[in-house]
């Protein structure tokens, strides 16, 4: 019975995922089939020639790439350093300080965009990547997690003895602190990934057709005069495959990790 | 100690948390109460001088009734979508919690949705939920129901978005949920059984007062999400690029209204009230939300 139930919601977890393959892989007429084939067809590579042909894809993709892996890696960072802070060490403030960064939590920052738009065409960086990277270095859901996982998983004896060892502080962030808090670290590098590689207001707002994110660059696709969903939904498997890819090689890993550490704590 | 010790402990602390703060009061803060400004002027996308108006925008935004309608649209798609996402979730963690073999496989496989962008989502369910051929009414004739329109339809188009929305957290929630419910110990639920508790009972007066904590965080994360919902909408249209919300805007949202407001008429103004009183609505609902999930899981058994 729960196996039944788990796969039939894995099931329909990924059944918009085929479909889209599905019809990438024909041509649209299949749609109007009432009972449509699950077979894929043969288009697949004819429909995703036509998506590069009809929108900067392989600019998008670069452009993707460089925003999401930017933004991982110092969302990844920036968090860490500031749970270590928050977590381990003493210093005046920290409680109040770690109950803003909880606050600002509930704070919905995406109602700033117009102000937001406004400074980066002040400073001449609308329409460039920079503009996407720069506000989502780090972010406040970051700092709580990385904090909440490093106060049971780094004990405060091998922050003291580093002391002692003569460390400086930052010396015990890489070597001590970095190593125990690897799991929630990477769980949290992917999660950014996705959501930084997943993003649409902000990008659609600030970027222009020709320097598009890929998700912009999907935007633009299914924006002709009708919509040609065999195009449109191979770039949207486009879109998806590297994520995918990502997911289905690290997930296991971190997912796994990440949970033997909910179960010690 | 040297000197230089003595400093690198008292100060390091701040640098270390200085990214964060620095950064969300120049991209978080700033602009939010600079939006507050904005919103008392007549400010145009394209350029010239700004003309204070004074609450002129907000005044204008009460007797607007496509401002009531996306209000409107905004809280039906939310309560389609959060109410039945976070009791499945549970549901689903439960399921998640109990011996399975392989059980990470599992776990990542109700991940899934999570990967697919909300664009490439929209665009698909547009097509699933399409009104003359789409899969969704091809299998309501085959059981012999009548189709539904999904798009000019108000309630059958919030249904298709929530559904999309349901399709994308519900999975993310239940890992959120059954990362606490491995946190509560095995002794807890020994316990119970020795009392001649059964499952159900032990779920609900055992597991359930416990997961508040978790609960009050995914009620309020999906609170601030749910009401801001944007690429949906847009995506979900069947007029290409369209920021209508459908014809009549049966499902246009409010923050689909601010972004059409902003950058397709240009009103900054006019927009920026539009976004200050979601701002609002989503402070007023996120506290209500918390007090009543709160109250809820705090009813329901152990204290």
């Amino acid at each position: 019975m729960v196996y039944g139930l788990l796969i039939a919601f894995v099931l329909g977890s990924a059944f918009p995922f085929y479909w889209s393959f599905l019809v990438a892989s024909r041509d649209s007429s299949m749609l109007t089939d009432t009972v449509p084939s699950l077979l894929p067809g043969a288009n697949f590579l004819a429909n995703a020639q036509r998506v590069f042909d009809s929108v900067p894809f392989w600019k998008a993709l670069g452009n993707s790439v460089i925003v999401a892996g930017t933004v991982t890696l110092t969302t990844v960072l920036f968090s860490t350093l500031a749970g270590f802070a928050f977590a381990k060490l003493r210093f005046r403030g920290r409680d109040p300080l770690f109950l803003f960064v909880v606050a600002t939590l509930a704070v919905p920052t995406q109602l700033g965009v117009i102000p937001l738009y406004l400074a980066m065409a002040e400073f001449g960086w609308a329409n460039g990547v920079q503009a996407v990277i720069v506000p989502n270095l780090v972010t406040a859901v970051g700092v709580f997690w990385m904090r909440q996982y490093t106060v049971d998983a780094l004990p405060f004896e091998l922050v003291e003895a580093a002391r002692m060892d003569g460390c400086s502080m930052i010396r015990v962030f890489w070597h001590v602190c970095l190593p125990a808090v690897r799991p929630a670290a990477a769980f949290l590098g992917m999660f950014t990934f996705m959501t930084s590689w997943n993003d649409f207001l902000w990008p659609l707002i600030v970027l222009n057709a020709e320097n598009p994110t890929v998700q912009v660059a999907l935007e633009k696709l299914q924006s002709g005069y009708y919509v040609d969903y065999s195009l449109v939904l191979a770039g949207t498997t486009l879109a998806t495959i590297p994520i995918l890819i990502v997911f289905v090689v690290l997930g296991r890993q971190i997912v796994a990790g990440i949970m033997q550490g909910a179960v010690k704590g | 100690m040297s000197r230089l010790s003595r400093w690198d402990v008292k100060y390091s602390p701040y640098l270390y948390i200085a990214p964060f703060f620095v950064l969300f009061g120049l991209v978080g803060l700033f602009p939010l109460l600079y939006t507050a400004y904005v919103s008392m002027f007549d400010w145009d996308l394209l350029g010239g001088d700004p003309v204070f108006v004074g609450a002129d925008n907000y005044l204008a935004l009460f007797s607007d009734n496509q401002f009531w309608t996306t209000l409107t649209n905004t809280l039906s798609i939310f309560v389609l979508s959060s109410g039945p996402q976070i009791v499945i979730a549970v549901l689903l963690a439960a399921l998640l919690n109990s011996r399975l073999r392989a059980p990470t496989a599992w776990r990542v496989g109700v991940l899934l949705p999570y990967v697919a962008s909300l664009v490439a989502l929209g665009i698909i369910f547009a097509n699933l939920f399409g009104p003359n051929y789409g899969l969704a009414n091809n299998l309501l004739e085959l059981v012999g129901l009548d189709r539904v329109d999904w798009q000019a339809d108000r309630f059958a188009s919030h249904v298709a978005i929530a559904v999309m929305v349901n399709w994308r957290w519900t999975g993310y929630n239940a890992l959120i949920v059954l990362a606490a419910m491995q946190a509560i110990p095995k002794e807890i639920h020994e316990a119970a059984t020795v009392d001649g508790a059964g499952p159900v009972r032990r779920f609900v007066s055992v597991t359930l007062p416990l997961l508040r904590p978790t609960l009050v965080f995914v009620v309020i994360t999906s609170t601030i999400g749910g009401l801001q919902i944007f690429t949906e909408p847009k995506l979900f249209d069947a007029m290409p690029g369209s920021n209508n919300g459908g014809s009549s805007n049966q499902f246009q949202t409010i923050t689909l209204y601010m972004y059409q407001s902003a950058f397709e008429g240009g009103h900054l103004g006019y927009a920026s009230a539009i976004a200050w009183v979601l701002f609002l609505v989503v402070i007023a609902i996120a506290t209500v939300n918390f007090l009543i999930t709160r109250r809820l899981a705090a009813g329901s058994g152990v204290r």
